[in-house]
């Protein structure tokens, strides 16, 4: 189907449609109307996938990859039809390529163990940016103690965005092996330019890795087009369940690396004085793997794909857009980041009081916002706070619940004054 | 939506208002006071608490330095005042029922021992209601527990 075709009987995009999909939206907090400005951290989830979870159990439940039974035949079409959402949502050129793990943590844990002491040059450095989130620092930090690997830390610009020049020199002397780089932070909202990125590495002589647990729920990844070599990001913010992660990375690459974990499932034959491991991406998937949740991400996947990120990006792209302009007009309101390319998480601070006070100021009016380091410490640092206030913004956000967060804020300015 | 915050006096009531924006003994000690530091790494914040024991074995002089937020740093300011003149036995004792004060909102030893001084520590019992508080007002504590033991800091679950 062309665009136009599509775009001709795509519904048009209803908010408040969108919101009657997701049960707990209907809930009350402390008395008033839940409004859920905390979506970055983990989002809620439609019926539709809670049904294909609970549809799977109640169905077709069995073990996968082992059972010669009808249950667990149809268990694992199911879970490796998840592998195929997967690989259409990232565009990736095989499914084989695309390795579950339990979160986008142990996806980058799994790069930095497989790849990391296992084909890269001990000589060569990792980069990462200012803006990581931890876990896209210490399992450098890991293999910097164990192996020596130098580690090096792009600076950001005051604006919140890569700090180019520095990025260009740290790759100037061809001595980094790896970039590992957020494709959009968690506390900024800032989109890194991920195929400037990978394009600048690649001519270094370096690989790119992009932690995109943010970016792969708020607009269209594919990783063709980027020319990324590993992609990682998790189920539960991309409106699908806990338990499962998702690494895609270049099949030439996932041959190279030994594995990661060791167990049933990603051997082909084991005996007591060795064993040989599985194809990919079998060989990366030790054990019993996360198969209710491999099928919750694919109805996750499906209903994101129903709506469109088109339409996804032009929604959330309006709404940060209100945020910052009603944000900015309540007094004391000082804002982090101001990228030109960003996704809608907004992180403040209101005058001098702390953000767990203003949180809580806020959750006594029904509104959850994050308060705290956001997981990203060394960030705090760079922008000389301890903790921010976060809001975050999904699909079944509405301008209202901007426009309570705002006057809200005005209430607890007031209250602290 | 009300317009004021009636309901969240019992978290944030004149008392803590007061010492959160006004932390009295808030300083440091020359040694050989004893010196610890509590980390909160759910949100970042630090309390430092220094102490001087005397003849006796008594708390003469209490300060603390930190960040944080108004419950940490009111129940700080507040520690500082109530533990000064206590033995160490009777500073542990005091923290111990605090910190239960602060995790249920019941003290069932309060009326027995040191009534006066958690009477002006009950303010902060509201924290009870939000449990991701409750380490707010007790980070103060854990480092005095922690500077009364001798250890540069105290382990915060």
């Amino acid at each position: 189907m062309s665009q136009a075709a599509a775009a001709a009987v795509a519904p048009a995009f209803d908010v408040l449609a969108i919101r009657r999909e997701f049960p707990i939206l209907a809930e009350t907090v402390r008395g008033r109307p839940l409004i859920y400005l905390d979506s970055a951290a983990s989002a809620q989830k439609p019926r539709a996938v809670i049904e294909a979870m609970v549809q799977a159990m109640e169905r077709q439940y069995a073990n996968v990859h082992r059972g010669l039974h009808w249950m667990s035949e149809r268990t694992t079409e199911a879970f490796e039809t998840a592998r195929d959402a997967v690989a259409r949502l990232l565009n990736a050129p095989s499914r084989d390529e695309v390795v579950f793990t339990k979160n986008a943590t142990e996806a980058i844990n799994l790069v930095a163990h497989a790849f990391g002491r296992g084909v890269m040059d001990p000589a060569k450095a990792v980069l990462i940016s200012a803006m990581e989130h931890h876990a896209n620092i210490v399992p450098w930090q890991m293999l910097r103690d164990d192996r020596g690997v130098d580690l090096r830390v792009c600076p950001i610009t005051d604006e919140g965005e890569l700090d180019w020049e520095a990025f260009e020199q740290h790759l100037a002397g061809g001595r980094v092996g790896l970039v590992a780089i957020t494709h959009m932070s968690n506390v900024l909202g800032t989109v890194t330019p991920a195929e400037r990125i990978a394009r600048a590495a690649h001519a270094a002589g370096a690989l790119v890795l992009f932690d995109g647990s943010q970016a792969a729920v708020h607009r269209r990844v594919d990783v063709q087009e980027i020319g990324a070599d590993f992609y990682v990001f998790t189920g539960h913010k991309l409106y699908g369940p806990t338990g499962i992660g998702v690494l895609w990375a270049r099949s030439a690459l996932l041959e190279r690396m030994p594995p990661f974990l060791g167990g049933g499932d990603m051997i082909s034959s084991v005996s007591f004085e060795r064993s040989s491991w599985a194809r990919i991406p079998h060989k990366f998937e030790a054990g019993t793997p996360p198969i209710l949740e491999a099928i919750g991400l694919a109805a996750a996947i499906a209903w994101v794909e129903r709506i469109g990120f088109e339409a996804i990006e032009a929604h959330e792209r309006a709404l940060t857009d209100h945020a910052l302009a009603r944000l900015s007009n309540v007094a004391g309101v000082r804002i982090f980041g101001r990228a030109q390319d960003r996704g809608g998480v907004v992180s403040f601070m209101l005058d001098r009081a702390h953000a767990h006070d203003v949180a809580t100021l806020l959750d006594r009016q029904g509104i959850a916002v994050r308060a705290g380091h956001h997981c990203a410490e060394p960030l705090m640092r760079v922008l000389g706070v301890e903790s921010t206030a976060r809001a975050s913004f999904a699909v079944y956000t509405t301008r209202a619940e901007i426009d309570a967060l705002a006057e809200a804020l005005e209430r607890v300015r007031r209250f602290f004054s | 939506m009300s317009q004021g915050f009636a309901d969240l006096q019992d978290l944030y009531q004149e008392v803590i208002l007061d010492h959160g924006r006004h932390p009295r003994n808030f300083g440091r000690l020359a040694p050989p006071a004893r010196h610890s530091r509590g980390d909160n790494p759910m949100c970042g914040d630090r309390v430092e608490v220094w102490l001087c024991l005397d003849d006796e074995g008594r708390i003469s002089e209490c300060a603390f330095e930190g960040r944080g937020c108004m419950i940490s740093i009111a129940s700080a300011s507040l520690m500082t005042e109530v533990v000064r003149g206590k033995s160490v036995r009777e500073a542990r004792a005091l923290s111990d029922s605090f910190r239960r004060l602060a995790r249920t909102g019941t003290c069932p030893v309060c009326g027995e021992v040191h009534e006066e001084d958690l009477d002006r520590l009950r303010p902060l019992s509201g924290v009870s209601g939000y449990p991701s508080r409750v380490k707010c007002a007790t980070l103060a504590w854990h480092a005095l527990e922690a500077a009364i033991a001798g250890e540069p800091s105290a382990k915060i679950g």
